[in-house]
C-alpha cells in the first residue's frame, strides 16, 4: 500500500511535468504543423535564464516567471525570425513535409552551441526552494516531498490558466480557430500569423516552467549536455501523441498516464528500464490507438 | 453559337451610366500552369445582387477567392469603393467591409455556434455593438439562436450554411461574397437560404456577389449576372434578360 502511494505520487511528479511539454509541443503543432525539436533547447536556455535571474535575485518563483518570460520571447522569435520564413520557402514538393522538421532539429543543436558559449559545458545547479525530503507517514517515508508536491501546484495552475485563456477569452478563441480552421479564421478578420506567434510564445512559456521544474524535482544540477532535457522532449512528445497531439486536454492527461506508467514499470518491473520504458508505452499506444486517447478516430483534418 | 448574346447585354455595367461599387476590370488569375481566370470584367452596384453563374471550372471559386484576397492575380484590377481588393490579406479586407463566406460551409466545426459567431466580430472594437449585430444576426436565423451551445458540426447542412452567413454578417459587412451556399442542401432548404440572402440585400443594404451553381435558382433572386465560361465572362446582364436568353437557358439553365 505504501509502495502503492508513493509509485503515483512519483508519476503525477514526473507526469505533471511532462504535460507541460507536451503541451509546448501541441501549440506549437496546433498552430504551424510542426514538431518542434527545438523545444528541448528553448527549454534548456530558458532554464539557465532562471538560473541566471537566481544568482542576481534569491527567489525561485520570481525566477520561474522571469523564465517563462524569456521562453515565450526566444519562442516567439524563432517563429518569426526562421520558421515563417522557412515554412514559405518549403510549402511544396517532396521537402515540405520534412524540411521543418529537419529544420527545428538544427535549431536544437544551434540553441545548445549557444548555450554552452555562454554559460560553458560543464553542470550548474538550481537549488529546488523547497525540502526533497520526503513526507512521512507513521515511521516510513515517501519519496513524494514539499518540492514535489510544489511542483504539481504549479503544473496545474499553469493549465488552469492555460485553459482559460483558451476558453474564456477572445485571444483564446481566435488561436482556438486559427488552430482548426486558418483560412476561415482568416476570412473572419482574424489575423492568423500574429496568433501563431502568440501560439508559439504560449508553447515556449510552457517549455520554460517544464525546464525549470525538471530540474528541481531532482537534484537542481544541469548541464546542456543533461540528458534530463532530451527525455523531457522525447517524453513530452510521447505525452503528447498519447494525447492525440492536438488536443490541450489530451496533452494533460498523457503526460500524467505517462508519468504514472513509468513510474509504475521502473517501481515493479526494474529500475533499468529507464530510458526503455517511456519508448514502448509509445509504441504500444502507437499500435493499439494511434489517433491517441483523445484523438478522434477519423483524424480532425482527414 | 452557343454565347452570343445580344450587344446590350455585352456592355459593361460601367458603361450605362450607373454609380459603382465593385469593380473588376480584365482580372487574370492563374494557378500554377493553369489560367483559371482570363481577363474577367464586370461591375456590381451598391445594394444589389449580382449571381456569378456557369459550370464546374469556370473559375466562379478563384474570382471570389482572389476577391477577397485569399488567393493573387496575375494582372487587372479589383477595386470596391475606392478599396484595393488586389492588395493586402482577407483579414484587413474584412475591415474595409468585405466578408466572404468560403466554399463547402465555412464554419469552424470544433467551436459552438456562438463562437463562429463571435469569430466574426473579434476584430471589431465595439464590443457593445458586437453584441447588438450578434442579437440581429440571431433575429434573422433564430435556428442558431436555438443552438448557441452547440457544436457546430452537430448542425445541419441548412444550418450550417446559415451559421457560415450570420459568421460574415457579424463583420456587418458591405460587400458579401457568397460561394455556392445551396452546395448538397435539400430544394426546400435551397429555397430558404436564397430568400434569406435576398432578405439580406433588402433590408441591411448589402452588396451580396453569389457565386452559384444552380444558375436557375440564383439568376431568380438576383438583380444581374455574370456567366463565366473557362475563366472568359460569356455574358454579363440583368438577371431577369439573362433568364430569357435563349443561349444562356440552353447552355447553363438548362431548359
Amino acid at each position: 500500500m505504501f509502495q502503492l502511494i508513493n509509485t503515483i505520487l512519483i508519476g503525477l511528479t514526473s507526469g505533471a511535468i511532462y504535460s507541460l511539454m507536451a503541451l509546448a509541443i501541441v501549440l506549437v503543432w496546433r498552430s504551424t504543423r510542426v514538431i518542434n525539436f527545438a523545444q528541448a533547447g528553448l527549454a534548456l536556455a530558458s532554464t539557465y535564464i532562471g538560473y541566471q535571474v537566481l544568482q542576481v535575485i534569491d527567489n525561485y518563483w520570481l525566477a520561474l516567471v522571469i523564465a517563462m518570460i524569456a521562453g515565450a520571447s526566444l519562442s516567439a522569435f524563432i517563429e518569426l525570425a526562421f520558421m515563417r520564413i522557412l515554412l514559405k520557402h518549403t510549402n511544396s514538393g517532396p521537402i515540405a513535409s520534412v524540411a521543418p522538421i529537419i529544420a527545428t532539429l538544427g535549431l536544437l543543436g544551434i540553441v545548445k552551441a549557444l548555450i554552452t558559449m555562454i554559460w560553458g559545458g560543464q553542470d550548474v545547479i538550481v537549488k529546488p526552494p523547497l525540502s526533497n525530503t520526503g513526507f512521512s507517514i507513521g515511521t516510513q517515508t515517501l519519496v513524494f516531498s514539499p518540492m514535489k508536491l510544489a511542483i504539481i501546484i504549479s503544473v496545474a495552475l499553469l493549465v488552469i490558466s492555460f485553459s482559460l485563456i483558451f476558453q474564456k477569452t477572445n485571444i483564446g478563441l481566435a488561436l482556438r480557430a486559427s488552430a482548426y480552421a486558418p483560412e476561415i479564421a482568416r476570412l473572419a478578420g482574424v489575423k492568423v500569423d500574429f496568433v501563431r506567434t502568440l501560439g508559439w510564445a504560449l508553447s515556449g512559456a510552457s517549455g520554460a516552467v517544464a525546464g525549470l521544474l525538471l530540474t528541481s524535482n531532482g537534484n537542481g544540477s544541469f548541464s546542456p549536455e543533461s540528458i534530463e532535457f532530451s527525455l523531457l522532449l522525447i517524453s513530452g512528445f510521447i505525452a503528447a501523441v498519447i494525447g492525440g497531439l492536438d488536443s490541450l486536454v489530451g496533452a494533460v492527461i498523457g503526460g500524467l498516464v505517462l508519468g504514472l506508467a513509468t513510474a509504475f514499470v521502473l517501481m515493479y518491473v526494474s529500475g533499468s528500464l529507464f530510458f526503455v520504458a517511456p519508448f514502448v508505452i509509445l509504441l504500444l499506444v502507437l499500435f493499439i490507438r494511434p489517433q491517441g486517447i483523445i484523438g478522434t478516430k477519423a483524424g480532425r483534418r482527414a | 453559337m452557343l454565347f452570343v448574346v445580344t450587344q446590350q447585354l455585352l456592355l459593361p455595367i460601367s458603361e450605362r451610366g450607373h454609380k459603382l461599387s465593385l469593380v473588376v476590370n480584365n482580372l487574370v488569375v492563374d494557378h500554377g500552369a493553369i489560367r483559371a481566370l482570363n481577363g474577367v470584367s464586370f461591375s456590381v452596384e451598391t445594394g444589389k445582387l449580382s449571381a456569378v453563374i456557369g459550370a464546374n471550372g469556370a473559375g466562379k471559386s478563384t474570382l471570389l477567392r482572389t476577391l477577397s484576397g485569399l488567393n493573387k492575380a496575375t494582372e487587372g484590377s479589383a477595386t470596391w469603393g475606392d478599396h484595393n481588393l488586389l492588395h493586402g490579406k482577407p483579414e484587413s479586407h474584412v475591415r474595409h467591409g468585405v466578408s466572404h463566406v468560403s466554399e463547402g460551409k465555412s464554419v469552424v466545426a470544433e467551436l459552438t455556434v456562438e463562437e463562429n459567431l463571435e469569430l466574426g466580430a473579434l476584430w471589431r472594437r465595439n464590443k457593445k455593438e458586437s453584441r447588438e449585430t450578434k442579437k440581429e444576426v440571431i433575429e434573422l436565423f433564430p435556428r442558431l439562436g436555438e443552438r448557441l451551445e452547440q457544436r457546430a458540426d452537430t448542425l445541419s447542412g441548412g444550418e450550417r450554411q446559415m451559421l457560415a452567413i450570420g459568421r460574415a454578417l457579424m463583420a456587418r459587412p458591405m460587400l458579401l461574397l457568397l460561394d455556392e451556399p445551396s452546395l448538397g442542401l435539400a430544394p426546400l432548404v435551397i429555397e430558404q437560404i436564397f430568400q434569406t440572402i435576398r432578405g439580406i440585400v433588402d433590408s441591411m443594404k448589402v452588396t451580396v456577389v453569389l457565386v452559384e451553381q444552380n444558375a436557375i435558382g440564383a439568376l431568380k433572386i438576383a438583380d444581374t449576372g455574370v456567366v463565366l465560361n473557362l475563366g472568359h465572362v460569356a455574358a454579363t446582364g440583368s438577371a431577369s434578360d439573362l433568364i430569357a436568353d435563349p443561349a444562356v437557358r440552353a447552355a447553363y439553365l438548362g431548359y
